[in-house]
């Protein structure tokens, strides 16, 4: 199954990253009299209600879809493992604060704050950064400040459990820094649990971001993500179904592959595995 | 027990406080003005505005507004709203109970669902069984709330009919006919909200259980002679709820979160849509006391599990 996932979404990442080479229709071509068609040769994946075709509007949202999964991961996982590390490799007071920060940043209620942010900071950062890409930043950094704990809360228990093995003991009896230690020695080994939960953030970011658009509080309404897609389609389901549909399966076959994938990593690199 | 409750009580007003914090600093960071609305407002004179910043002292240091807004806060005066024009407690009290009801129900059909499932799967596990109920859960976890949603409205409502997509709280009936009907609009939300949880939920339980169900004591009672069901029922359910009860509760943030989406969805007047409707509207103290209230009632849910922890594993509350 992981494997199959793997093949599906690099077909999806390669369709939706070249696809704008092969499919050369502009996204945003508005012609009212192909108005909320089916799929056609003409138009694969048929048209919404400006008439603008709908499968060059999911390949070029489909791109803006992944990069912010992949970056508010990327966040989340640098995040989560520097606090990790210096929670684990740290006793006492130290430790203690970065677990209390973590436990209340748990109990946040992820998408209320995610809106209530946005609502106080997206004008000013539209103004700094113009409308898309302040709005990335900031979805991506929220997405992100809300996924880093449970990655902090793996490292840290690596740590505190590789930090009595001999293998540190020798290095430090070596003479090695506690940062050398921490760097050459414990993260290397305490990666394998971070790497299932970045996947895991992945499809968490999608799915949030996607959730964003579709309560049309994420990206400029003309920037068609497939959260987008699916709140502008939510009020023609009874005349152009083909519209939310479309979107709605993309968004679920992408985040369905990431879970495989995820989940045969974990199989993998798990040793404790169920006979 | 009683201690413990109060133990875990203690606990929870620092998270809650802290959550406070959270939210206070947030606000005093935003830049703009929140009374910046008012004034495109033209119902609104300058001089008004003046005295509602002096009222609400925003220029006054940072900690004396925490203090102020925090004040304000437990004592029940959670300010006016800016567009719907009542005082916002009222606003809040009046969409709390639907958004409890339908929160409540999906978590009740979340476990209904998932807990036999699970313990089934992992009674047999690798069986073609399980595999199917593996494979459902990942399905249904992938799916985003909103995509089932709009996928039940045009199966159900759409094309067939059967049941009504806008959610209304005067239902004009009586009696039987108005549970009924309550019923029917319900359907849908519940089971959007539950079958999600539901999912994730079946693949812990099932975690859970293949942990327990090789330990010692389930072999024990099973080689005196207790039936199979009692053996799974009294021994190891208990005791692999644990976990469950556990993830029940750290969820409880994400679950709200779908409430948010359910009830754009199928315009159910819960404080989820109050939420996404304030923020449309720029309004500011309606947002900032709905997401008080979001980490209250996680908090709340959050103590809740702490008291069902300690009433599964009577070892905890001695600790």
């Amino acid at each position: 199954m992981a494997v199959a996932s793997v093949v599906i979404l690099a077909m999806l990442a390669s369709a939706v990253l070249l696809g704008s080479l092969a499919w050369r229709v502009p996204i945003n071509e508005i012609d009212f009299t192909a108005r909320l068609s089916s799929p056609s040769w003409q138009h694969p994946f048929g048209t919404d209600d400006l008439g603008q075709d709908l499968l060059a509007r999911m390949l070029y949202g489909g791109r803006i879809s992944l990069a912010v999964g992949f970056a508010a991961m990327i966040v989340a996982i640098i995040a989560g493992t520097l606090i990790g590390a210096i929670s684990g490799i740290s006793r006492g007071s130290v430790d203690a604060v970065l677990m209390w920060i973590t436990d209340l940043f748990l109990a946040l209620p992820q998408l209320p704050l995610l809106l209530l942010v946005i609502y106080l900071f997206r004008d000013f950062l539209k103004a700094w950064l113009g409308p898309e890409g302040g709005v990335f930043i900031l979805i991506v950094l929220v997405i992100g400040a809300f996924r880093w704990m449970p990655v902090a809360r793996l490292v840290r228990a690596q740590f505190l459990s590789l930090r009595e093995k001999e293998f540190v003991e020798a290095a430090r009896a070596l003479g090695a820094t506690t940062p050398r230690l921490v760097l050459r020695h414990i993260l290397p080994n305490s990666l394998g649990p971070v790497i299932v939960a970045g996947t895991i953030d992945v499809a968490a970011a999608i799915i949030a971001e996607s959730t964003l658009s579709f309560l049309g509080l994420g990206f400029p309404p003309d920037i068609p993500t497939w959260g987008r897609l699916l709140f502008d389609a939510k009020d023609y389901l009874d005349i152009a179904p083909h519209w939310a549909l479309f979107a709605g399966a993309a968004i679920f076959l992408t985040v369905l592959a990431i879970n495989f994938i995820g989940d045969g990593l974990r199989d993998a690199l798990d040793p404790r595995k169920v006979m | 027990m009683g201690k413990y409750i109060l133990r875990r009580l203690i606990i929870a007003l620092p998270s809650l406080l802290g959550i406070s914090l959270v939210l206070f600093v947030l606000l005093a960071l935003a830049p703009g003005d929140p009374f910046g609305e008012l004034a495109t407002n033209s119902n609104i004179p300058p001089e008004v505005r003046e005295a509602l910043r002096v009222k609400f002292g925003i220029d006054d240091p940072i900690f004396v507004r925490y203090l102020h807004w925090l004040v304000a806060m437990l004592h029940g005066d959670w300010g006016f709203s800016f567009s719907s024009r009542i005082d916002v407690d009222k606003l809040i009290l009046q969409r709390v109970p639907t958004t409890l009801f339908v929160v409540g129900s999906s978590q009740l059909l979340a476990l209904a669902v998932a807990l036999p499932v699970g313990v089934y799967a992992a009674m047999r596990p690798y069986s073609i069984f399980d595999q199917i109920a593996n494979t459902f859960a990942f399905v249904g976890f992938s799916l985003p709330t909103f995509f089932t949603g709009l996928l039940l409205i045009l199966i159900f409502s759409v094309n067939l009919g059967w049941l009504p997509f806008v959610y209304r709280v005067d239902i004009p009936a009586t009696g039987w006919h108005w549970y009924w009907e309550y019923f029917k609009q319900g359907i849908m939300p519940v089971a959007v909200l539950g079958l999600f949880q539901a999912a994730s939920y079946t693949r812990y339980v099932r975690s859970a259980v293949l942990d327990v169900i090789r330990l010692d004591y389930v072999t024990t009672a099973r080689s005196k002679g207790i039936g199979e069901g009692k053996v799974v029922i009294k021994h190891v359910v208990r005791n692999a709820l644990i976990p469950v009860v556990t993830l029940v509760a750290l969820q409880m943030p994400a679950v709200f979160g779908g409430a948010i989406v359910t009830e754009q969805i199928f315009r159910i007047p819960g404080i989820g849509s109050l939420l996404i409707t304030a923020i449309l509207a720029n309004d500011t103290p309606v947002i900032m006391a709905v997401t008080f209230v979001f980490a209250c009632l996680v908090v709340v849910f959050n103590l809740l599990a702490d008291i069902i922890y300690g009433w599964l594993d009577p070892r905890i509350s001695y600790r």
